[in-house]
């Protein structure tokens, strides 16, 4: 065992920062019996100084705790991908909590701890590390789903949730185990450089099938994507901006670090489960989606076919795969999470509008917000202009590169049927006749900061994509 | 004044584009109206301006080559032969006519109508000048948002089915040629359309037969979703029947022309092969698009999806004559499809200035509207008889390159052309008699108001191009000589003379 020492902690310091801050968070709570906005703001305090600590963090690259955690350019990238996911998230959350009476300081705290355990998922460079980051950040957004508790879908949402992300969470372990089993560790690092050699293939396959159950339940990817429109319905609207986005993007980046590193020996039989599994995820979210008329659960079905397109660049595979993958979370970061703080704004106290019919006639009422949520839509579906376009068309030609052109052409008709549901809502917004049934409240500063931020982020990475995806180019890949 | 002509093409892209943000800030209509009407006419002006200083005789000319996207290196490629600076002109005439047409018609948010309208102007402009696969890409699947709103916020009863199938319809075929296009870049590493053309050319870059028969399908279908093809032409009887006037006017006379614009440009140079291959089904195609577009016309009771109908018969003669794979035939369509942007175009305006009257497109709510505003018949007259191609109007220079070129290639197909021309002479003339002549049949309109100073200053610019097009075709003819010289020379070497030369024999001899 390595000695511990001073230059780890800087290695997980944005970590650190976070956890104190949402410990801080707790004790404050009692004391701040008026003014619950305060602790947001605090919250939201403690993210940037995280943000900020990353820079320190990059600074002082390499290993910590025994090779268990790795700071190097792939975690960071998620770092502060969750960071940004977590500030807006929190820019939407302030003033409907207060909205909706369930202000309590918990709410922020449990955030923060949602982004530590992501952060580790992402950071992690030994299995039993990443079951660690996988319970940190599902315990806290059990609690975050059903933080609603006067209300049965919340209740709901959060039961079911906890009782199918559990079995997730206990298949991942069981395939940690077989690995142990079979290897002797549960180090990425250490399996990498056994890998070919190990004996038992059917069983290693059976190890990784396993895991990958595990993790398709947290990006929820078919067949296991069931649990997720009822949670998605039923948890408060910027918690579901969270979950869909945070939680989602970090069981990539565990993704990432075993099927595009250490584990690639297994070739074929990852390749296949990759990419059944991508064609059933977009085709699945996308043909349920169509039907819906509640947006939640529309644009949760919505965010099962876009975790297909990511599922897309993952088997394409490769430094191009792994870079369009982390470019495509990076965006659909920001419009998922813009998409959802704006319905929860719309949905007005109780969240009782939230049917696509209540949007009729939006655009006359309110123009901006019909134009900023169309903004989200059109990136969601692919427009060009937007970030939505470049996230597509890079994984895609990932894809195309690794001569799955069957995949992409399933992909792109996907993304056509895609765009009738998106527009879905735009019509209601401009085209239907009548009142419109959404909340006509004016937008809080605090939530019109979130959504103007993403919408300025959603243009500038969609007209310039170069400098980002140069620099995720730059980043070493696991394993590769 | 050198900056302007260095970056000419840049400028009439985004003209419009800079006129729609200026929009934004304006609030009453009549403001708006004018503004947007100044930004078209100035848009005008440039492209006049391009056509004048276009050197007949030349390739692509007002060329702008910079890196948009570093990787995978994406330019901002510009450039224009005679094929796209026609099309570019009958874009900018276009759009003024939309905002007249609309004056007093739109009354309902007034402002974001404009600013579609100018937002759509610059996706046109931009999938004509894009020389860069990406580019041409980018702009062909924006310009589908504006026009989108413009069906389905300003146009008639079942305005939101006619917007959802029209995106939907192109969207199909835009997925498919993005991944041809990502197939030709995985290829050579460029998107860049001059450079893939030149390697294709050259032989440097082999495509198998069957790769380059599924690329030709993938662009294909694509383009010929947008012309419309029989099969393919039934989202257009919707999405030009339920949108407003100006948005018919725009998609008949430009938007159609990109589909027949993307065959010309790309289909046929990059997959000569493949092309030759399909271009008898092609032409069948074709020419059941030219019977069934008239027969179904003959039928329609609604003015306006007559008129419609007419577009997939009119557009079965532009595709015939580019797979004739003649000069005569190619430039026959090219010319034609300007025609039918003029004459299409002047078409659903008029339908429109009658639908503000008396709000109805019911041939049958008419009758003998010759007596009440006799100027106004006047006008469809000529518009009518422009579109059925009648000599020394511009339809028939077009219809008639177009069945000598055909009937070079094939005398069958040229023969049953000939015989879509009589039908269409049938159509619209029986439309126009039911419509103008006889007695007035209804109360309503006894007492219809004649064209205003706005009507007859839009309509007598459509008929002075009308005119213009049909007696003097040369300056058109000259620019576009070599842009179907160098498609014929790359789908059928040694494929015939120009039209010019024909035309001026005629004229000679006459």
């Amino acid at each position: 065992m390595m000695a511990f020492q001073s230059v780890d902690t800087i290695r997980i310091l944005p970590e650190i920062i976070l956890s104190a801050f949402a410990i801080l968070v707790m004790v404050l709570e009692p004391w701040v019996a008026a003014r619950k906005s305060a602790l947001g703001w605090l919250s939201l305090a403690g993210v940037i100084a995280a943000a900020l600590a990353t820079l320190k963090t990059a600074g002082s690259p390499g290993l910590a705790f025994g090779g268990s955690v790795s700071a190097d350019g792939f975690s960071l990238f998620f770092v502060d991908l969750f960071l940004a996911i977590a500030a807006l998230c929190l820019l939407g959350s302030i003033h409907y909590l207060e909205r909706d009476r369930v202000h309590h300081g918990e709410y922020y705290a449990l955030i923060l701890l949602a982004t530590v355990g992501a952060c580790f998922m992402a950071a992690s460079t030994d299995l039993i590390m990443i079951f660690i980051g996988l319970e940190i950040s599902s315990i806290s957004t059990y609690i975050l789903a059903g933080f609603k508790r006067q209300e049965l879908a919340s209740n709901e949402a959060s039961l079911k949730y906890f009782l199918l992300g559990s079995f997730a969470t206990a298949f991942f372990l069981y395939g940690v185990a077989l690995v142990y089993g079979l290897t002797g560790t549960t180090n990425l690092l250490r399996l990498r450089e056994q890998a070919g050699g190990s004996p038992g293939a059917a069983l290693a396959a059976l190890a990784l099938i396993l895991m990958f159950v595990g993790l398709a339940f947290k990006v929820s990817s078919a067949p296991f994507q069931v649990w997720t429109p009822d949670v998605y319905q039923g948890a408060p609207a910027p918690v579901t901006a969270f979950l869909s986005t945070a939680p989602k993007a970090a069981a990539f980046a565990v993704l990432l670090r075993i099927f595009a590193g250490s584990l690639a020996g297994s070739g074929p039989v990852s390749f296949w489960v990759l990419w059944i599994s991508a064609v059933l995820t977009m085709t699945v979210g996308n043909l349920a989606a169509i039907w819906q008329s509640n947006v939640k659960r529309l644009l949760a079905y919505s965010s099962i076919a876009h975790a297909g397109y990511v599922l897309v660049g993952i088997t394409a595979g490769g430094a191009e795969g792994v870079s369009s993958v982390l470019f495509y979370l990076a965006g659909y970061a920001l419009m998922n999470v813009g998409a959802f703080i704006l319905v929860a704004h719309l949905a007005g106290r109780g969240e009782r509008r939230v049917d696509v019919a209540d949007y009729t006639a939006l655009a006359a009422a309110r123009p901006s917000a019909a134009a900023l949520l169309t903004v989200f839509l059109v990136s969601l579906a692919g427009f060009p202009g937007t970030v939505g376009f470049f996230a597509k068309f890079y994984v895609f030609r990932a894809a195309v590169h690794a001569h799955l052109i069957g995949l992409v052409t399933i992909a792109l008709l996907n993304s056509v049927v895609s765009v009738y549901y998106y527009l879905k809502i735009v019509v209601a917004m401009y085209m239907g006749e009548g009142e419109t049934g959404v909340s006509a409240a004016a937008m809080p500063n605090a939530l019109r900061a979130a959504v103007v931020l993403s919408v300025a982020g959603i243009f500038y990475l969609g007209l310039y994509p170069a400098p980002l995806l140069a620099a995720l180019a730059r980043i070493p890949k696991p394993g590769l | 004044m050198s900056w302007l002509t260095a970056h000419l093409l840049t400028v009439i892209i985004f003209l419009p584009l800079a006129g729609a943000i200026v929009l934004s800030f304006l609030r009453r209509p009549p403001s708006l109206r004018w503004a947007a009407l100044i930004f078209s006419l100035l848009t005008l002006a440039l492209a006049v301006g391009l056509f004048v200083r276009f050197r007949p005789g030349e390739g692509m000319q007002f060329g702008e080559n910079r890196p948009w996207i570093a990787s995978p290196p994406i330019r901002y490629h510009l450039g224009v032969d005679g094929l796209s600076v026609i099309l570019i002109l009958l874009t900018a005439f276009l759009t003024p006519l939309g905002v007249l047409v609309s004056w007093t018609g739109i009354t309902r948010r007034v402002k974001e109508f404009h600013v579609f309208l100018l937002a759509l102007e610059t996706g046109m402009m931009g999938v004509f000048c894009s020389l860069d696969l990406f580019l041409f890409f980018v702009f062909w699947e924006a310009m589908l948002i504006p026009m989108y709103f413009l069906i389905g916020v300003w146009g008639h009863e079942r305005r939101v089915y006619a917007a959802i199938k029209f995106i939907l319809y192109t969207m199909i075929g835009s997925a498919l040629m993005l991944v041809g296009i990502l197939f030709l870049y995985e290829k050579t590493g460029t998107f860049d359309f001059t450079q893939i053309l030149a390697a294709l050319s050259s032989g440097a870059l082999a495509v198998s037969p069957a790769a380059e028969k599924w690329l030709f399908w993938a662009f294909f279908i694509a383009f010929a979703i947008k012309v419309p093809i029989f099969p393919l032409h039934t989202w257009l009887p919707d999405a030009h029947t339920e949108a407003p006037a100006a948005g018919s006017v725009i998609l008949a006379g430009v938007l159609l022309k990109m589909g027949t614009y993307g065959i010309l440009r790309f289909c046929l140079p990059l997959f000569p092969n493949a092309a030759r291959e399909f271009a008898l089904l092609v032409s069948v195609l074709a020419v059941i698009g030219i019977i069934y577009g008239s027969l179904v016309s003959m039928v329609q009771p609604d003015l306006k999806r007559l008129v419609a109908y007419s577009s997939v018969a009119h557009l079965g003669f532009v595709v015939l004559g580019i797979f004739a794979f003649n000069r005569i035939g190619i430039e026959g369509a090219i010319y034609q499809m300007a025609n039918h942007g003029v004459s299409t175009g002047a078409l659903f305006v008029l339908v429109g200035l009658l639908y503000d009257r008396r709000h109805t497109r019911l041939i049958r709510e008419f009758g003998g509207l010759a007596h009440t505003i006799p100027v106004f018949s006047a006008f469809f007259m000529i518009v009518t008889l422009s579109s059925l191609g009648l000599p020394s109007l511009n339809g028939f220079v077009g219809e008639f390159l177009i069945i000598l070129g055909a009937f070079r290639a094939r005398a069958a197909f040229g023969a049953l052309a000939a015989v879509g021309v009589i039908l269409a002479a049938v159509y619209l003339l029986w439309m126009y008699q039911r419509v103008f002549l006889g007695q007035i049949t209804r109360d309503e309109n006894r007492t219809l108001p004649d064209c205003n100073g706005r009507e007859k200053i839009m309509l007598l610019a459509a008929v002075g191009a009308m005119i213009l097009m049909g007696v003097y075709p040369q300056p058109f003819l000259r620019r576009m000589d070599v842009a179907a010289a160098q498609v014929v020379e790359r789908v059928a070497p040694g494929g015939g003379s120009a039209a010019r030369a024909l035309w001026s024999a005629g004229e000679r001899s006459r």
